[in-house]
This record gives structure tokens, C-alpha cells and sequence, in this order.
């Protein structure tokens, strides 16, 4: 084993982990373990035909002129004249990998020889198509990934984030990436330890990890003394877990008995598995935009009432929020958002691209208004800029409700509030009065009032300089609120870091949405605040 | 069992690139019949439901390509490819649909 290597990175997800190191983002490096040529050919078989089903499901969505170079892919992957080479190399033992790569380099050096530069572009659709049979021969890495491993790499996908099993542990470790990336809510949301910007590092040799998520720090090849260290660490991380956790079950109030409402965010179904409905107010956020992840096929109107109905169904009486799908800025959806834009942060997303896709957001309208019928359904709008969008918003609500009505579809009216994140609400939320709730979405909010992006570590830092202004626009949203008699709660990653919980009470706010992972500390959090002092 | 074969002249712009072979060789392989391309009366002939040597023919414009079948529907397989060949691969109709 090597010496051990200290690296220090930036926290991302609290906790511990400790196991094998898997480098990530090279799955293409990895070798496949070949089984007998029977079963390399039943694999490669099947990696072909997933293949093809991926990319039928990516047509399914995508404009003209992409579709004509996948129809092109998958005309490739049928034909048998790509794969006989492949077959053949099985025959004589070969790995469905490597005998998969082989026939198809064959043809990518052909076409690369070609003196025509059409058929020399063609190549990359070949690199294309070979590779995402490999990423199934390898199994995605997840056959490769054992239990409790350690991802090591430049970065993580959210996608690859949900692909992985972390029941048995496991962590992450970054040479790149940001505490507020998608993949770190992802990561803190599950409780998976996650260090991110420990700049560049040599990986080479190592075989295990150690990930201290709270502190940043990460060993490599650890030896037993530091072993032993990180081991107390964790057990001490354990035993504030074990106190807080005797407020799960109580609902949170403060020290001078004021009550506050504590939900939960979630992204679908998979992560109401782990949770007792009784240890929380209900949902105070569904983003909807992880039913509409990149690579699947855009989910229809059915698929998405079944997946709100288990929502429902699981919340029993308690409240469920669902905002409408909030793609863009660092969410992409291929086929959905716009290419091209130089700053998608300020550009066509949430509510906004929902206007201008009436064929994706109506159908998401029919079934949130069906869904509503069987539980305390309600609704937000993300992004919501100006007063217009929430009228035109409600008026498509209105239409859909009519023509299930002339269907004779049950359904029922959800309250439709709106996510004040965009500064202009926060900044005068008496303008935006047609809303009836609202959810600050602290995440976004900060980023514009900072004018500061949440993936980019040269500014990170004046997010949290910023920090007593949201406080004080909080402040007056919740004024606003108690004034109009409307809800103001908060859905942010703020509302989980307990440092910032005695601050945002004060501001007058009652109702906070956080990861299920927090929902222990913050209610410990709250027990610890006292409003009359 | 019939043999069959046809020749056409290929007027298609940017000759046999990705969108026509994929039309070309969809079409042959609704056929049940063997059917083969080539770019000259003497071959070499080419499986025509193979896009991998449909395209490696790199045929450009003004091509006249060559088809032979051979199966119960040769016929039709040949006639329905000319079509295909003559009407340009169909891009008046797609053309059509956009404007």
C-alpha cells in the first residue's frame, strides 16, 4: 500500500466514510471481467439493445435535424456487419468490451481515413454509439462500484449520484465541483459524505479512502492510526446524531413554546422509502424536475399522477407542495431547455420556459389537478418574476381544469402559490398579491441578490457574506405574510444549516422545508431558540 | 423464388450520406427477399440492409446505382427502391411537411 496523502477540499455533505476508492468519470478505462463466450455474448447482446433503447427514448424528444444522426447511430447499432467482428473476437474468448471497441475502431478509423469531411464527422457518431454500449458492458459502474465506496473523480452527475446504491455507505470526493451543486444537495438530502475542490490530486495506486465530510479532509490509503482517529470522529458524529434524534419524533418547537412547522424537500417517491410521515409536517417541496431527467423520455401525464398520488398518499392529511418543473439554468434536459444560451442562470427556465412549452407544462397542470382530488395538494410556481406569469400560470390552470371537466375527469382546485427567488418578490412582495403562499427558495435567492453562481468556487465565499441580507428580506416576506394572512415558509438549503435557524425564527418565519437527512438537527436546532429572549 | 433488378440514378445532393442510407436500408429490410446495391453493373455487390456497407459506398450524386434481389418479393423490393432512389429519398415530402 502507499504512503498515505492528506488532501484537504471543501465541505460539502457531513459524515464518515471510510472504503475502497473508485475513480469516476473514467468507466470507459475500465476493463470488463470476461465470463465464458456464451455469456459475453448474451451481454453484449443485451448492451446493444439497451443502447438502442436509449437512444429511441432520446428521439422520442428531440427536434429534426438531432433525430436524423440518432436514427443514424441506431441503424449502426442494428446492424449485424458493426458487430460481427465482435462476435467472432467472443468466440475465441475475448471480453465483450474489448472485442465490442475492436470492431467498431475498425470502422472509426475507416470513416476517420475518409477524405470527405462528412464522413470524417461521422466518426465521432461511432465513438459515440461504441461508448455507450461499453458504459453498459461495464455495467454503468455500478457493477464495477463495490459496497461503501469511496467516488473519487472530477465530478459527479446528479444522474450518477442517484444510479448509485449507498445503502452500505460510501462517500465522495471532488478534485472540482461546489458545496451548493446539485450533487451536494443530492449528497446532504442522503446523508453521504461529500468533500468537494480538493484541487488536483494524483489518485494513481490508492485503493482506499477515508472521507471526512464535516471538516474537508480526505486520506488516502490511510494506515491504521488514522483509521482508529477517523473512527472516533464518527462515533462522536453518531452520538450528537443519536441526541438529535430524540427530537424527531416530537414536532419542533421553540424554547418558549412557539411552534414550527418542519418539512421535508424531496425529489420522488425513492425518497419517502426511509421516512416516517410522523416525524415530519409533510412536504414542503416535490421538485418535479427529477421525473424529467436528462437521457429518460419525457414522463406523460399519467406517469406523473401516479408518482404525485404516492406523494399524497404517503402525506396522508399533511400538506404536500409540489412545484412545476424547474429546468434549466444548471438543470439541463435535452430537448427541453435552450442550447446556446450564454448565461442559462438568467435565461429561459422555470416558470418561464413552462409558458413557452404549453405542450410539457398542460400536462403537468391535468396531473397535479387530478392528484389534487385525493390529498392536500398544493402548488408552486418556480422562478416567478413578474405578476403577469403567475395570471397566465393560473389561466392555463383554469383551461385544463375545464376540459377535465368536460371529460368528466375528477379533480380538485390545489392553493397555487409561487417560489420567491428571483429578488424582484422578495424585494416587493405586495405586487405579486394572485399568489397564495409563498416558498423562498433560498438556493436561487442568494445566488441573484449576491450576484454570485452556486458552481462557481472563485465566488462561493459571497454567498455566505450575503447571508444578513436574505435575513432581512425574510424579514419583510414574513411581515408580508402574517399581513395577508398567507403562508411564507422557506425550502432552501438554508433552513437546514442550524446555524442560521435562530436567525430566521427571529425574522418571523414559522415553517421551514428541509432534506430528510436534517430533519432531526433542525428540530434540535429549534428546540434551542428562544424568541422571547 | 424470383431474381430481380433495377438501375436508377441517383440525383440526391450530398450523394448516399446518413439520412438516405438510413432510409434506404430501413426500406430494404421491411423486404424479405436477399437484396444487394451496387455502383456499377459488374458490383461488387453489397448487402443493401446493411447501413455499414451502404454507407461505405460513399456513392455521390449523379450515381447510378444498381439493385438485385432475390426472394419472393424481389420485385417489389427493387421497384420500391428505385422509388425511394428517384424521388430523391422523399425530401420533397419532408420539405413539404416543414414549409
Amino acid at each position: 500500500m502507499p504512503p498515505a496523502v492528506e488532501l484537504k477540499g471543501s465541505p460539502a455533505s457531513p459524515g464518515v466514510a471510510s472504503g475502497p476508492l473508485v475513480r469516476v468519470g473514467r468507466v470507459l478505462e475500465l476493463a470488463r471481467v470476461a465470463g465464458a463466450p456464451g455469456q459475453e455474448r448474451q451481454a453484449l447482446k443485451a448492451a446493444i439493445r439497451q443502447a438502442i433503447a436509449g437512444l429511441n427514448a432520446l428521439i422520442a424528444r428531440i427536434g429534426e435535424d438531432g433525430a436524423e444522426i440518432v436514427a443514424f447511430q441506431i441503424a449502426m447499432l442494428e446492424d449485424n456487419e458493426l458487430s460481427r467482428p465482435a462476435w467472432e473476437a467472443i468466440d475465441t474468448g475475448t471480453p465483450a468490451d474489448v472485442a465490442w471497441k475492436a470492431a467498431v475502431d475498425v470502422q472509426i478509423a475507416d470513416y476517420r481515413a475518409s477524405e470527405d469531411d462528412y464522413f470524417r464527422a461521422r466518426a465521432a457518431d461511432l465513438r459515440d454509439l461504441r461508448d455507450r454500449v461499453v458504459v453498459h458492458l461495464t455495467g454503468d459502474g455500478s457493477e464495477v462500484v463495490p459496497a461503501g465506496a469511496v467516488l473519487v473523480g472530477e465530478d459527479v452527475t446528479p444522474s450518477r449520484f442517484l444510479e448509485t446504491d449507498w445503502t452500505s455507505g460510501g462517500g465522495i470526493v471532488l478534485t472540482g465541483g461546489s458545496s451548493s451543486s446539485h450533487v451536494a444537495i443530492l449528497a446532504r438530502a442522503r446523508g453521504v459524505p461529500m468533500v468537494v475542490a480538493v484541487g488536483e490530486a494524483d489518485f494513481d495506486g490508492h485503493c482506499a479512502a477515508i472521507v471526512d465530510g464535516a471538516s474537508g479532509r480526505v486520506v488516502l490509503s490511510p494506515d491504521d492510526e488514522t483509521v482508529a482517529r477517523f473512527a472516533v470522529i464518527a462515533r462522536d458524529a453518531d452520538e450528537r446524531a443519536r441526541r438529535e434524534a430524540d427530537y424527531l419524533d416530537r414536532p419542533a418547537v421553540t424554547a418558549d413554546g412557539t411552534p414550527v412547522a418542519v418539512l421535508i424537500n424531496v425529489a420522488g417517491p425513492d425518497d419517502l422509502a426511509a421516512i416516517d410521515a410522523a416525524t415530519c409536517d409533510g412536504i414542503g417541496l416535490m421538485r418535479t424536475e427529477f421525473l424529467f431527467r436528462d437521457g429518460a423520455a419525457l414522463p406523460d401525464e399519467e406517469t406523473q399522477y401516479q408518482v404525485y398520488c404516492q406523494l399524497l398518499d404517503w402525506a396522508g392529511s399533511k400538506p404536500v407542495t409540489i412545484r412545476t418543473l424547474d429546468a434549466g439554468g444548471d438543470k439541463p434536459i435535452s430537448g427541453l431547455t435552450p442550447v446556446g444560451e450564454t448565461n442559462t442562470f438568467l435565461g429561459v427556465r422555470g416558470i418561464r420556459l413552462s409558458l413557452l412549452r404549453e405542450d410539457v407544462f398542460r400536462p403537468q397542470l391535468r396531473a397535479l389537478a387530478r392528484a389534487a382530488a385525493g390529498g392536500n395538494l398544493k402548488v408552486m410556481w418556480p422562478m416567478v418574476t413578474s405578476p403577469g406569469e403567475i395570471d397566465r400560470a393560473a389561466a392555463l390552470f383554469e383551461e385544463e381544469l375545464a376540459a377535465l371537466t368536460a371529460a368528466g375527469i375528477a379533480f380538485a382546485r390545489p392553493r397555487l402559490g409561487m417560489m420567491v427567488e428571483v429578488p424582484a418578490p422578495a424585494i416587493a412582495p405586495d405586487l405579486y398579491g394572485a399568489a397564495e403562499f409563498f416558498s423562498i427558495g433560498s438556493n436561487d435567492l442568494i445566488q441573484y441578490v449576491a450576484a454570485a453562481a452556486r458552481d462557481n468556487g472563485g465566488v462561493a465565499a459571497l454567498a455566505g457574506e450575503v447571508i444578513p441580507v436574505i435575513e432581512r428580506l425574510v424579514a419583510g416576506l414574513a411581515a408580508y405574510g402574517r399581513e395577508r394572512g398567507i403562508e411564507v415558509s422557506l425550502c432552501g438549503e438554508l433552513a437546514g444549516e442550524t446555524a442560521h435557524i435562530p436567525a430566521l425564527l427571529r425574522s418571523g418565519l414559522a415553517s421551514l422545508s428541509v432534506a430528510p437527512a436534517a430533519l432531526a438537527r433542525v428540530k434540535a436546532a429549534v428546540a434551542g431558540v428562544n424568541l422571547g429572549a | 423464388m424470383s431474381e430481380a433488378l433495377i438501375t436508377v440514378l441517383m440525383v440526391h445532393e450530398v450523394g448516399l450520406h446518413a439520412r438516405p442510407s438510413v432510409k434506404l436500408t430501413k426500406l430494404a429490410k421491411g423486404f424479405s427477399s436477399q437484396i444487394e446495391m451496387a455502383v456499377a453493373a459488374e458490383g461488387p455487390w453489397i448487402d443493401a440492409k446493411s447501413i455499414v456497407k451502404v454507407m461505405a459506398t460513399k456513392a455521390p450524386k449523379d450515381t447510378v446505382l444498381h439493385f438485385r434481389a432475390r426472394g419472393d418479393d424481389a420485385q417489389a423490393a427493387v421497384q420500391a427502391l428505385a422509388d425511394l432512389v428517384a424521388s430523391d429519398f422523399e425530401e420533397a415530402k419532408r420539405d413539404a411537411a416543414r414549409g
